[in-house]
C-alpha cells in the first residue's frame, strides 16, 4: 500500500472565507467572499517567546484520512507531552480575526450633517489536517525511530537517520511516496541534527474520537531556531505554494530575516461594486503584488496588539483560546471570558478593547507568502522586532449619497464624486491589473469618465 | 617613505564625501524603492541630533574646528540600519554614536565603530530597537552596485584589506557550510547578495578609524570578525551575527595595535589619493601605491 506523502507546507489547500457574521447590525451588510479564495494554502501558527516555540500546523488535506502523512523537520527531539492535537476552530478564528477586511462608509448628505457607518468583511478560512506509515527493520538503513506515540487520532514517529539515502529508502518502503529530489533536502536537515516528525492518521483512534476532519497538530520545543522549513514543500511539483504564518509574540511584529517582508497595499478606496466579490478582488490583488515583487517577498497582512482591533473582523481571542494556540506566557486566569455579546462587526471605526482584560502582551503578525523552489531556495527564518505599530489590510468602499436635494454643497459633491470614482477605478486597476475600461464600465461611469478625461479645449469643438 | 611631504589635502579628495553621497543614495533608494520600515521623523531627527552632539563634543573637548562629516556618516548609517519603535531610541542612538568617538578611546583612538557601537547598545538596552536584515532583499544587481560603490569608498579610505579579508572568510564559511550540508549553492549565493552584508563589509568593518593600524593585523581582524559572525549566525542561530561580532571583536583592536603597531590612519592621508587618476593631479600627488606604503610605515 502506497501512501502519498503529504509534506507539510507542500499540500494543496484552500481557504474558505468564514461565514458572514450572523449578528451584523441594522441591515448594512457588506457582502464578501464566502468561497475558497486561495488554493493550495497551509496555515501555521507560531507562538514564540525567547527560545520557546509552539507551532500549530494546519493544512487542507482533502483526501482519505488513511492517505494522509506529514513529514516535518524539527530542531529537537520531541517527547510525547510536547505533541498535542489542537482545535481547528481556533486557527479559523485567528484567521478571521486577522483577515484583510472590506469596510464601508456612506457619504453624508452634503446638505446635512455628516453621518457614517462602517462595516467590515473579510476573506480567510478553515481547513483540515492528516497522517502516515509504520516501520520495522529501520536500523539496517541507518534510520533510528527515536520514539513512537499516539496522540489523539495521530500515530507519530520521531525519526533520525545517519544518512538521507537510508531515510528516503525507509520512507519509501513504508509507503511514503517521496517526491523527486527529496534525499538531498532530507540530508541537509539531518546534517543540522534535525529530527523528522512523521504523523499519520490512526483510523481506529479517529473513529473513537468521532472527528470527521483532521485536527491540527501542535508541537512545543525549545530552540534558538526561529524558522519554518519550506524546502521539502517546494519539491512537490505543483507550481507555487501558498502559506500563511500567524505569529503570536510578546514584544512585537515578526518578520523574515532572509527575505523581504513587505506590507500589502492597504487603506485604499476602491469601487463599491467590489463589495459583491471581495474574495476575487483580494486574490487578484495578491497575485498582482506577488508579480510586482517578483515573487521574492513575504507579505504582511496584519500586525496588531491582540488586546483590541479596529474594525474587528471577528471577536478578539480570549486568553484561554490564545493559550490553546500556544501562547504560554499569559498570566492570570486562563479562562478570561469572551467579550459579551459576541458581536463581530462594528458600525463605526472605533477602537475595540477586549472586555474583561484582553491579552495585552500578545502581538499577532499575519504573513502570507506564495513561493516556489526557484524564488525561495532557503527556509524562512524569522525574528521578532520591537515594532508594535498596528497594520491591517483594509479596503474601503465609499457609498455615494444619492439624494436629490439641491444646494451649492450638493453640486460640489456631485462634481467631486465623479473625480473620486475615476480615482477609485485607477486604484483598483493598478492594484489588481484588471482592465480599467472594464472597471469603469462596471462602475457604471464609463462613458462619462471617458468624456471627462478630455482636455478642456477638446471639449470646445 | 615617511619623508615624502604631505601635499595639501584636497577637500574633494576626502573619501568621507563619497561615503556621505553613497549612503544618502542608498537611504533614498531604501526609503522609496524598498519601503524601509523607517519612521518619517527618524531621518531628520537622527541627522540633527548627531550634528548637535558633534558640535557639543567639539566645544567640550576644545577641538579646533567643528567637522560634521563623521557625524553625518554615523547618522546616515543609523538611518539605514537601525529600526526603532519610539522616538527616544533614535535620539539616544545618534547621541551614543557620536559621543562614543570622544569617550570610548584607547590611545586616542576610538574603540567602536560609532554606528556599530550605538546599534548594539540600543539593542541591548531596549526591545524597541532592532535591525531588519531582510529589508534589502537580495537583488543581484543591487548587490553588485553596492559592492562597487562600497569598494570605492573602502579603497579610498585604504582599508579595503580588512573588508576583503572579512568577506572572503565569511563567504568561505557560508559556502563551506552549505557544501557540508549538501544545500544547493543558491542558498549561500543569496545570503552573499544580501544588501545588509555588503553594507556592513564596505561601510562598517572597513571604517579606517577603528580597524587595526598594521595591514597584517587588519587581515587577521577581518578574518576573526567573519568567524565570530558566522558562529553567531549559523551555530547560535541568532540574527545580525556580523553586527554583534564587530562589537565583540572591537576591543581587540588596541591589543592588535600593540602587538603589530602600524601607522595611525588619518583622513588627511586618505585625502591625497585621487579618486580617478587624473594626470594633472598625479603629477603633484603620490601614486596610491606610494601613499599606501607611506601610511602603512610604522
Amino acid at each position: 500500500m502506497k501512501r502519498p506523502l503529504s509534506l507539510l507546507f507542500g499540500l494543496a489547500a484552500l481557504i474558505v472565507a468564514a461565514p458572514a457574521p450572523a449578528d451584523a447590525f441594522c441591515g448594512f451588510f457588506v457582502s464578501k467572499a464566502d468561497t475558497k479564495i486561495f488554493n493550495k494554502a497551509s496555515k501555521v501558527v507560531i507562538a514564540r517567546d525567547g527560545d520557546r516555540t509552539v507551532m500549530t500546523m494546519s493544512n487542507d488535506f482533502k483526501g482519505e484520512p488513511k492517505e494522509f502523512a506529514v513529514v516535518v523537520p524539527v530542531p529537537t527531539f520531541l517527547q510525547k507531552s510536547q505533541i498535542h492535537v489542537g482545535e481547528q476552530a481556533l486557527i479559523d478564528h485567528l484567521d478571521a480575526f486577522t483577515a484583510p477586511r472590506l469596510v464601508e462608509y456612506f457619504d453624508e448628505n452634503p446638505c446635512d450633517r455628516r453621518r457614517y457607518m462602517e462595516m467590515s468583511a473579510r476573506a480567510g478560512g478553515p481547513m483540515p489536517a492528516s497522517a502516515a506509515p509504520l516501520q520495522d527493520a529501520a536500523k539496517r538503513l541507518g534510520v533510528t525511530i527515536e520514539a513512537t506515540y499516539t496522540v489523539g487520532e495521530y500515530d507519530i514517529l520521531i525519526l533520525s537517520a545517519k544518512e538521507s539515502g537510508g531515510l528516503a529508502t525507509w520512507l519509501t518502503q513504508n509507503g511514503y511516496k517521496m517526491p523527486q529530489g527529496a534525499a538531498p533536502v532530507l540530508a541537509s536537515y539531518l546534517a543540522q541534527n534535525m529530527r523528522f516528525f512523521v504523523a499519520k492518521v490512526n483510523l481506529g483512534e479517529q473513529a473513537k474520537l468521532g472527528f470527521n476532519y483532521l485536527r491540527p497538530l501542535q508541537i512545543a520545543y525549545e530552540s534558538p531556531k526561529f524558522m519554518l522549513p519550506i524546502r521539502l514543500g517546494t519539491l512537490n511539483a505543483e507550481g507555487t505554494q501558498e502559506l500563511f504564518v500567524f505569529a503570536l509574540t510578546n514584544k512585537g511584529r515578526v518578520e523574515t530575516t532572509n527575505y523581504r517582508t513587505v506590507r500589502l497595499p492597504s487603506d485604499v478606496e476602491i469601487p463599491t461594486y467590489v463589495k459583491a466579490d471581495f474574495g476575487k478582488f483580494y486574490t487578484s490583488m495578491f497575485s498582482a503584488q506577488v508579480k510586482k515583487q517578483n515573487m521574492s517577498t513575504v507579505f504582511l497582512e496584519y500586525a496588531w496588539d491582540m488586546a483590541w482591533c479596529d474594525p474587528c473582523a471577528a471577536d478578539p481571542l480570549s486568553n484561554d483560546q490564545l493559550r490553546k494556540l500556544g501562547v504560554f506566557w499569559l498570566d492570570g486566569d486562563p479562562s478570561t471570558p469572551m467579550p459579551a455579546g459576541g458581536g463581530v462587526m462594528r458600525p463605526r471605526p472605533m477602537p475595540r478593547p477586549m472586555p474583561g482584560g484582553g491579552a495585552n502582551n500578545v502581538f499577532v503578525t499575519r504573513m502570507h507568502v506564495r513561493y516556489d523552489g526557484a524564488h525561495f531556495p532557503e527556509d524562512l527564518v524569522f525574528q521578532e522586532t520591537g515594532d508594535r505599530a498596528n497594520f491591517q489590510g483594509r479596503y474601503i468602499l465609499r457609498q455615494a449619497w444619492t439624494g436629490n436635494e439641491t444646494c451649492s454643497e450638493a453640486d460640489n459633491y456631485r462634481r467631486e464624486l465623479s473625480v473620486r470614482r475615476e480615482k477609485e477605478a485607477q486604484t483598483l486597476a493598478s492594484l489588481t491589473g484588471w482592465d480599467i475600461a472594464d472597471i469603469r464600465r462596471r462602475q457604471g461611469l464609463a462613458p462619462r469618465a471617458a468624456v471627462d478625461n478630455r482636455a478642456w479645449w477638446e471639449r470646445i469643438w | 617613505m615617511s619623508a615624502v611631504p604631505h601635499p595639501p589635502p584636497s577637500r574633494l579628495g576626502d573619501p568621507r564625501y563619497y561615503q556621505i553621497a553613497v549612503l544618502t543614495g542608498l537611504l533614498t533608494y531604501g526609503t522609496w524603492a524598498l519601503e524601509f520600515d523607517i519612521k518619517p521623523w527618524q531621518i531628520p531627527l537622527t541627522l540633527a541630533v548627531a550634528l548637535v552632539t558633534q558640535w557639543a563634543c567639539t566645544k567640550i573637548w576644545q577641538l579646533p574646528a567643528f567637522d560634521p562629516r563623521s557625524a553625518l556618516i554615523s547618522a546616515l548609517s543609523l538611518c539605514l540600519l537601525l529600526r526603532v519603535d519610539t522616538l527616544w531610541v533614535a535620539l539616544a542612538a545618534a547621541i551614543a554614536a557620536v559621543a562614543s568617538k570622544f569617550i570610548v578611546q584607547v590611545n586616542r583612538k576610538h574603540i567602536f565603530n560609532p554606528t556599530n557601537g550605538a546599534i548594539v547598545l540600543m539593542m541591548l538596552a531596549t526591545p524597541a530597537a532592532w535591525l531588519s536584515p531582510g529589508q534589502w532583499g537580495s537583488v543581484a544587481f543591487f548587490a553588485f552596485l553596492m559592492a562597487c560603490l562600497g569598494g570605492l569608498v573602502a579603497y579610498r579610505a585604504l582599508r579595503s584589506d580588512v573588508a576583503l579579508a572579512f568577506i572572503v572568510v565569511y563567504a568561505g564559511l557560508m559556502f563551506g557550510r552549505s557544501y557540508y550540508l549538501g544545500e544547493p549553492m543558491a542558498i549561500p549565493m543569496r545570503r552573499l547578495e544580501s544588501g545588509g552584508l555588503l553594507l556592513f563589509t564596505f561601510f562598517m568593518i572597513s571604517d579606517p578609524r577603528t580597524t587595526p593600524d598594521h595591514p597584517i593585523a587588519r587581515v587577521l581582524y577581518g578574518a576573526l570578525v567573519a568567524c565570530v559572525a558566522w558562529y553567531i549566525q549559523f551555530r547560535l542561530f541568532r540574527t545580525n551575527g556580523v553586527i554583534w561580532s564587530l562589537a565583540l571583536c572591537s576591543p581587540l583592536v588596541p591589543v592588535l595595535d600593540r602587538v603589530l603597531p602600524g601607522r595611525r590612519f588619518s583622513w588627511t592621508d586618505a585625502a591625497v589619493l585621487p579618486l580617478v587618476p587624473i594626470l594633472g593631479r598625479l603629477r603633484r600627488t603620490p601614486s596610491p601605491a606610494v601613499a599606501l606604503e607611506r601610511i602603512h610605515v610604522s
